[in-house]
């Protein structure tokens, strides 16, 4: 299997380790042609507004899209905020699932923090969120299923077909349950 | 729900990776900064070139000004205090900046201590010439290290000398057996476990920028190229002829530091430069980065 991340800025390695030690092939895309022959895409967390001006500028944003009507893609926190169909503010966005997002949701960095998570369909107990200045899913459509909520609520992880999308960062814990969760959606798709 | 941890404070300097943080010094600036495709800024009242030109003592910024910078943008807000100068660290936590920078450009408060890190729910970044004085400060609570380079000089001769100082060790410590490793630990003045765990990785367990000089993409990629993993440019943009031009130049820099053709074609024309001091024309005195212990 081929996976990609996108390494135009953020926290691209970390993803990239995980990857590495569930076995598969990990290409950094940094420009179109990198797309090519890929199973899947993660966007990584990262500051949203550079990672989407970034794509704007070397013509990514549509070849992503087009990757995108076969591919699997996930998103980490600035990657969840460029999957949104609408973030409350102008910034180059995907708009692959149909979700409405608040960036920094829960406030500054002194107000970031981790938390124990339920995730729906993931066996082995509680997973580790890591959440910082994270964003959090205020909308979703008839078609998006919500994987996991915050005790006040709030949505921090969904599901829309192909596409996943998470607040937090599994890539900074050693808990590698939903990099194997992507996967297998990819594994499992027709 | 916990706050403060090590993770998120470490994680956030990773979510910083492969990034420009830029000084500004208004919120104008940090607007320009920021449609540039800069990751954080660094909120000053003058940026490092004008803090050597001002002279006298240099202190933290008006929050007035921080707080005004931090209500113009989305991306995170860095600010400076005092090395040792924990008040003025307690300041900058209580009006919510997303991370301190313990820094050298301005006058020192304490000549023996730095500030006790690990008390702040904020995270902090600090300089380093090499790799005895990284982790003496991770040790003491620094969530990322940059070089010290020598700010407000446009010339990256020090920068390139302290990350080739940094990452050199860390290559040459991978090498060696563990009791070496506690020779050298007493010789660089570290914590042995830091020294272990550095080793082990092949890297140090926070991020680690490079600043203090970068003036051009090709600086940035320079240094990207030698290691490390994202870039502050402080009197480099808003010094130079075209900040919104250089600035973006820049951060595609940084992104494809590897590719000499795309490096090429940012690098045109950009207009003047910063006007720069060579590093071998300042007195000692005038040096800040022998500043920190």
């Amino acid at each position: 299997m081929n996976i990609g991340v996108l390494a135009l800025q953020g926290d691209f390695e970390e993803h990239s380790i995980c990857l590495r030690k569930l076995g598969v092939k990990v290409r950094e895309v940094r420009l179109p042609s990198h797309l090519n022959g890929l199973d899947g895409l993660i966007i990584p967390g990262g500051e949203s507004t550079t990672i989407g001006k970034l794509a704007t500028d070397y013509r990514l944003v549509d070849p992503i899209l087009e990757f995108a009507k076969s591919g699997s893609i996930w998103g980490t926190c600035g990657g969840l905020v460029l999957m949104a169909r609408d973030v409350g503010m102008r910034q180059p966005i995907l708009g692959l699932i149909d979700m409405t997002v608040e960036r920094n949701a829960f406030g500054r960095q002194v107000d970031s923090f981790e938390e124990n998570l339920e995730i729906e369909n993931l066996q082995g107990g509680p997973f580790r969120g890591v959440f910082i200045r994270a964003p959090r899913v205020t909308r979703v459509g008839s078609g998006v299923k919500v994987l996991c909520q915050l005790k006040d609520g709030s949505i921090v992880a969904v599901r829309q077909g192909r596409f996943l999308a998470t607040s937090f960062h599994p890539e900074l814990t050693d808990d590698s349950r939903l990099h194997a969760y992507f996967l297998e959606m990819i594994s499992n798709r027709d | 729900m916990e706050k403060g941890t090590e993770t998120v404070k470490r994680g956030h300097a990773q979510m910083l990776k492969g990034g420009v943080i830029m000084d500004v010094v208004t919120p104008e600036h940090a607007r320009i900064a920021e449609d540039a495709g800069a990751c954080a800024v660094m909120a000053l009242e003058r940026v490092p070139a004008d803090i050597r030109a001002h002279g006298g003592v240099a202190r933290m910024s008006d929050p007035e000004l921080i707080a005004q910078i931090m209500a113009s943008v989305t991306i995170p807000v860095m600010a400076k205090c005092r090395i040792g100068h924990f008040v003025e660290a307690q300041i900058l936590e209580a009006i919510g900046v997303d991370y301190i920078d313990e820094s050298e450009v301005l006058t020192p408060a304490d000549e023996q201590n730095h500030i006790d890190k690990t008390k702040f729910n904020v995270p902090f970044v600090c300089g380093c010439r090499n790799l005895g004085e990284a982790l003496r400060r991770i040790a003491e609570g620094a969530a990322m290290i940059r070089t010290k380079g020598e700010a407000g000089t446009g010339d990256v001769v020090e920068a390139v000398r302290h990350a080739r100082s940094v990452i050199g060790e860390i290559r040459r410590i991978s090498a060696m057996r563990e009791d070496e490793l506690a020779a050298y630990a007493k010789e660089i003045g570290a914590s042995l476990d830091l020294v272990i765990e550095t080793a082990q990785k092949g890297r140090m367990p926070v991020v680690n920028f490079a600043a203090g000089g970068l003036a051009t993409p090709a600086d940035a990629a320079l240094m990207m190229q030698l290691g490390v993993d994202g870039v502050f440019v402080g009197s480099g943009i808003f010094k130079s002829g075209n900040p919104s031009a250089r600035a973006k130049a820049i951060v595609k820099a940084v992104t494809h530091y590897n590719d000499p053709q795309i490096l090429a074609e940012v690098s045109k024309g950009l207009g003047e430069a910063m006007v720069g001091i060579g590093v071998t024309q300042l007195a000692e005195g005038e040096r800040l980065a022998v500043r920190g212990w």
